[in-house]
């Protein structure tokens, strides 16, 4: 990948692996600040554990993780999770409203979120303000999703990670996303690493792209590169014959 | 009460041995294993006892304190195999629970500094204490386990580990605590305690083993509470590494 910008997330011979089993294997690549790289692959790729190792919920077995040019261990475990926000595709609640789990980040820190920012999150995410008070498990998978998505965004984080957040929505819902994504990216330079299944989703979106599999970076580059892929295994796999 | 009446009363055993055969349910050498157990165990404890009571050697009692802890130690571990030393800290909430419950009862002499006393009151508290303990680390586990996605959550956020773990905590603490508060509403109505039947059919006043039943019960309060409490705070933090990280290890399957 040409190096324009500065790096936000470097990798350097990053590998993981659980009880014997490669994860992740000898990942060297970087995601620029400032921009958008989908990461696409076959499930079970590393996808979602790469993301992990970025916000520190792991940790690699060997190799070397950098946020912002700081080498990842020198950060604080709870400083480097408000810097790098992660919405993960299970969309995980707490029981309660929707208010309670907006609420959640500022929280954990003993402050308070007020009924009016909340409603300008559920905006942001294409929710009416009435759903603030409405308990978690009465909504539907699309909107928990959103909910998450606001929830990730209290913390306002310099590095987001999406991990396949608009899979359970409708078109016009991941429309939504999509643009409130771009908007937070452009008003706030804020890195979007975004795990998508949706090609046409990463091109549209994407300034950069990874594809993995198998534990590995195939191939990194412009977003172009899922139109021409140089590597087979690639074509294969944005073909539709590699699942 | 002879050894004749007591030969007799085997009739209790046989009676479910031949009920098991009968029905097929397959469990006479299970039901003669614990008699035989039982009686062994029981009559070894009761000899040890009257030596213990005979000598009033402090360290004859704190042996068999020690003995008490140990046992119920190694009972109750089993179920938080999991959690990094466990062992050591079963162990400790039950030494603290024992030292603070005899400081009060001796400390206040609201019972007498003998062994025919400490012992006993010693075995009611190590006993309920393991068992919490056991109903306890069974809920804790599952609790972490089912609910690893909201810890995760909460981590990803930027919370610590005790903001991670404090509901799957609160809610087993609580659920460990229940059975002893829900058994001691139904008290004197629908069983009459064993140290309370005992006592009277020892011919004892009943009004006199009414009141140390109370101070039993009241014992076993503080003990539920403790033993939770302790070994739930004692415990979550091995569960998370310095980098406030799940330990994955920690959602294995306790040992049955």
């Amino acid at each position: 990948m040409a190096i324009d910008y500065k790096p936000a997330v470097d990798f350097n011979h990053v590998n993981y692996s659980v009880e014997g089993f490669d994860i992740l294997k000898n990942i060297t690549d970087s995601f620029l600040e400032g921009k958008i790289t989908t990461l696409v692959g076959p499930s079970g790729a590393g996808k979602t554990t790469l993301l992990k190792l970025c916000n520190g919920l792991l940790s690699p077995n060997s190799g070397e993780i950098f946020i912002k040019g700081k080498i990842i261990s020198s950060y604080e475990p709870v400083e480097l999770r408000r810097l790098v926000g992660l919405a993960l595709q299970s969309a995980p609640m707490i029981n309660g409203s929707v208010l309670k789990n907006l609420a959640l980040p500022l929280a954990l820190q003993g402050r308070q979120l007020s009924e009016k920012d909340a409603q300008n999150l559920l905006y942001d995410v294409g929710l009416e303000a009435e759903f603030l008070h409405r308990p978690i498990k009465d909504l539907s998978g699309g909107q928990r999703q959103k909910v998450s998505i606001a929830r990730t965004l209290v913390n306002r984080p310099q590095i987001l990670l999406l991990d396949e957040i608009t899979s359970s929505l409708d078109r016009i819902s991941q429309q939504e996303i999509e643009d409130l994504i771009v908007k937070i990216n452009r008003k706030y330079e804020t890195t979007i690493i975004w795990i998508t299944h949706n090609l046409q989703q990463a091109l549209t979106i994407g300034n950069y792209a990874w594809v993995m599999m198998n534990g590995e970076v195939i191939e990194s580059g412009t977003s172009d590169l899922l139109h021409s892929p140089v590597n087979e295994k690639v074509k294969l796999f944005l073909k539709g014959e590699v699942k | 009460m002879s050894y004749l009446h007591l030969s007799i009363a085997l009739i209790f055993v046989i009676i479910p041995i031949v009920l098991s055969k009968t029905l097929n349910l397959g469990l006479e050498r299970d039901t003669i294993i614990a008699v035989v157990r039982s009686i062994i165990q029981l009559l070894a404890v009761g000899y040890v006892l009257k030596f213990v009571f005979d000598s009033e050697n402090i360290i004859y009692i704190l042996l068999m304190i020690t003995i008490m802890i140990i046992a119920a130690t190694q009972n109750a571990r089993k179920k938080g195999v999991s959690i990094t030393g466990i062992t050591w800290k079963v162990a400790i909430t039950l030494v603290v629970i024992e030292a603070l419950t005899q400081s009060i009862l001796l400390g206040f002499s609201i019972t007498p500094p003998t062994a025919q006393y400490i012992i006993p009151i010693s075995g009611m508290v190590i006993g309920n204490s393991m068992v919490l303990a056991i109903l306890f680390l069974n809920r804790f586990t599952a609790e972490v386990e089912t609910h690893q996605d909201e810890t995760e959550l909460i981590l990803s956020l930027g919370g610590t580990p005790k903001q991670a773990i404090r509901t799957q905590l609160l809610t087993s603490i609580k659920s460990s605590m229940i059975p002893t508060i829900e058994s001691q509403k139904t008290i004197g109505l629908v069983q009459l305690p064993g140290m309370m039947s005992g006592q009277i059919i020892a011919g004892a006043n009943p009004i006199q083993a009414v009141q140390f039943q109370l101070l039993i019960l009241f014992l076993l309060l503080t003990t539920a509470s403790i033993t939770s409490a302790m070994l739930g705070y004692l415990s979550y933090p091995s569960l998370f590494n310095k980098r406030m990280q799940m330990l994955k290890r920690c959602l294995a399957p306790p040992e049955v």
